[in-house]
């Protein structure tokens, strides 16, 4: 069955209404996000994608629009039983570490939301094991990698069995390393639980593994589509601010070079299967 | 330096001390500083010395590492010893050496001064090198708890408590960071004239002091996210456990108390 979680209906959001000059961070936006999707956010640098997911759970309220989330419309009342649905995951590691240790920070959300004790130790335990940080419950942040900081903040957002997990460039402070841990993390979580993904990021590698791209330019929607059908684009989304995948930007300048490749490769796996099976098939 | 400090720190451990209940340790400090008041001859402050060394014995924590960790400390009591010693003139006089002379109750009286000093950095310092400081932000609200009736923040201000330790070593980080990056463009806080160095020092704070506020942004938001809205209707997840030993323990220091009064003079 196929629900629509998440909606945007028309919203505009400015951060400063009084003023004409400034524009607004998001303008005339409508999408929807369907219940068990992953869907990648991407834009440039002040795109409004922060604004978004700020706005999808009610830390923001739109001047214009209606945000809807788990059936029901974002408002005063609505807020806390929307937000103890969906888990947020934020950039700067260290910022959002709230306990001393990572089992105290795990708890953090079940403590806010009243959930007994006997309970609370066991979805602490429950948690941990999904993001694979069950060894580290005593740790205290500063003993932990960035990597590791996210997957502790993840195990957090899974205490409160979220129906929606949202990533605000969750992975672009990381190390490569540590980038991997996190996007394979929320890998295997959909594989095992189905979780709805909303990732935000500007590194097209990380969405290309996304089911659907929604493309942001300036506080606008420039387009929406399966990863295929939006690297399509190519050079257009360069010109956006994005960066290609390493694999796409070497098709291309392939292509320029004079070498007749069939398709638009994603990864440098593909691109390579291409290129040493390109005379035989001749 | 600063490695050997030992205000503040926490050595991990599993001693009887160790598992106590942080809040008897806390109240049995508070019982022992009054306990402490009621020693005044030599009997009295032995037994307070045994008592105190039982304690750090009990701790497994070694004698030589507080010593050392003290030795700050250590000359603030002989100076306070020193002061008693110059400035009583009382008893009689044990030595004179002309242009000032020590006297039988100066001697006394420095002597009693330092120990009480001296049992009290120990037990104090005992508390917080076996209770981690999650622990005694633990303890000290739920000791407060009564005090929410008369309108007392004590659930925000444990939280307050509990945040500002956890962001130590990340802002000590992070002042180490831009240290380097300040000497890297020339500045130079170790030497010069004081006036200088304060002057170096404002480069290291401005960009402190602005990183502090965007990381207390974001962690407000990211508490807010995840659901808090302050103290009402929450449940914790540590939970303290009081067991017969914490209150043996308060126990045994009522028997001291009563030990010191029958001896006292
Ligand atoms: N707190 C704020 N106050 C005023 N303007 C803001 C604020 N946060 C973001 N903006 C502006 O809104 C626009 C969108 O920002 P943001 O949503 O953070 O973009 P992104 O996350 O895509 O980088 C930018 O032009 C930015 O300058
Ligand atoms: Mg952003």
């Amino acid at each position: 069955m196929n629900s629509t979680i998440l909606s945007f209906e028309d919203v505009t959001f400015t951060y400063m209404p009084e003023d004409e000059s400034v524009r607004p961070a998001v303008e005339n936006l409508s999408f929807s996000i369907q219940d068990g999707e992953w869907i990648a956010i991407v834009g440039h640098n002040g795109s409004g994608k922060s604004t978004i997911a700020k706005l999808m759970n009610g830390l923001l309220f739109p001047q214009q629009g209606t945000v809807r989330a788990m059936g029901q419309t974002m408002s005063e009342e609505s807020l806390w039983d929307i937000r103890s649905q969906m888990g947020m995951v934020f950039q700067n590691p260290d910022n959002q570490f709230v306990g001393a240790t990572v089992q105290d920070d795990v708890a953090f959300a079940l403590e806010n939301n009243g959930v007994p004790h006997e309970e609370m130790v066991k979805r602490v335990k429950e948690s941990l094991h999904q993001v694979k940080m069950e060894e580290y419950v005593d740790h205290e942040p500063h003993h932990l990698s960035g990597g590791q900081k996210q997957r502790v903040a993840i195990a957090g957002a899974l205490a409160l069995k979220p129906r929606l997990l949202i990533l605000d460039e969750a992975t672009s402070m990381l190390d490569p390393q540590g980038r991997v841990e996190v996007i394979e993390t929320i890998r295997e979580l959909r594989e095992a639980t189905g979780l709805t993904v909303i990732s935000i990021t500007h590194d097209l590698e990380e969405a290309a593994l996304a089911d659907r791209i929604l493309v942001m330019n300036a506080g606008h929607k420039h387009g929406e589509g399966t990863p295929d059908s939006v690297f399509l684009e190519g050079n257009e989304l360069t010109k956006l601010g994005l960066d290609l995948p390493f694999a796409m930007r070497m098709t291309h300048l392939l292509r320029e070079a004079g070498l007749p490749l069939t398709r638009e490769h994603m990864t440098e796996d593909e691109l390579v299967d291409e290129l040493w099976t390109f005379y035989s098939d001749k | 330096m600063m490695e050997k400090m030992i205000f503040g720190r926490f050595i991990p451990g599993d001693s009887l001390v160790h598992r106590l209940d942080p809040r008897a340790k806390i109240l049995f400090v508070f019982l022992f500083i009054a306990i402490v008041f009621v020693a005044n001859n030599a009997i009295t402050y032995g037994l307070l010395i045994g008592f105190t060394l039982l304690v750090v014995f009990m701790s497994r924590i070694r004698l030589y590492f507080l010593v050392n960790g003290l030795k700050p400390v250590m000359i603030l009591v002989i100076f306070t010893f020193l002061l008693h010693i110059l400035f009583t003139r009382e008893g009689a006089v044990l030595l004179d050496l002309g242009f000032m002379s020590i006297y039988e109750e100066g001697l006394r009286q420095g002597i009693f001064i330092a120990i009480r000093f001296l049992v009290l950095v120990f037990i104090t310092s005992i508390l917080t090198l076996t209770t981690s400081p999650i622990s005694i932000t633990d303890g000290i609200e739920v000791l407060l708890g009564p005090f929410k009736r008369l309108k007392l923040p004590v659930h925000e201000l444990a939280l307050m408590m509990s945040i500002s330790l956890r962001f130590i070593p990340t802002l000590m980080d992070e002042t180490g960071k831009i240290l380097k990056a300040q000497m890297a463009r020339g500045s130079d806080i170790g030497s010069g004239p004081v006036k200088e160095r304060i002057k170096a020092v404002v480069p290291l704070l401005i960009p402190l002091f602005v990183s502090a506020f965007k990381r207390a942004e974001d962690l407000a938001t990211a508490m807010e996210v995840r659901g808090y809205r302050g103290g009402s209707g929450r449940t914790r997840y540590r939970q303290l456990n009081w067991r017969f030993k914490d209150t043996a323990s308060l126990l045994v220091l009522v028997a001291l108390a009563g030990t010191l009064w029958y001896f006292r003079s």
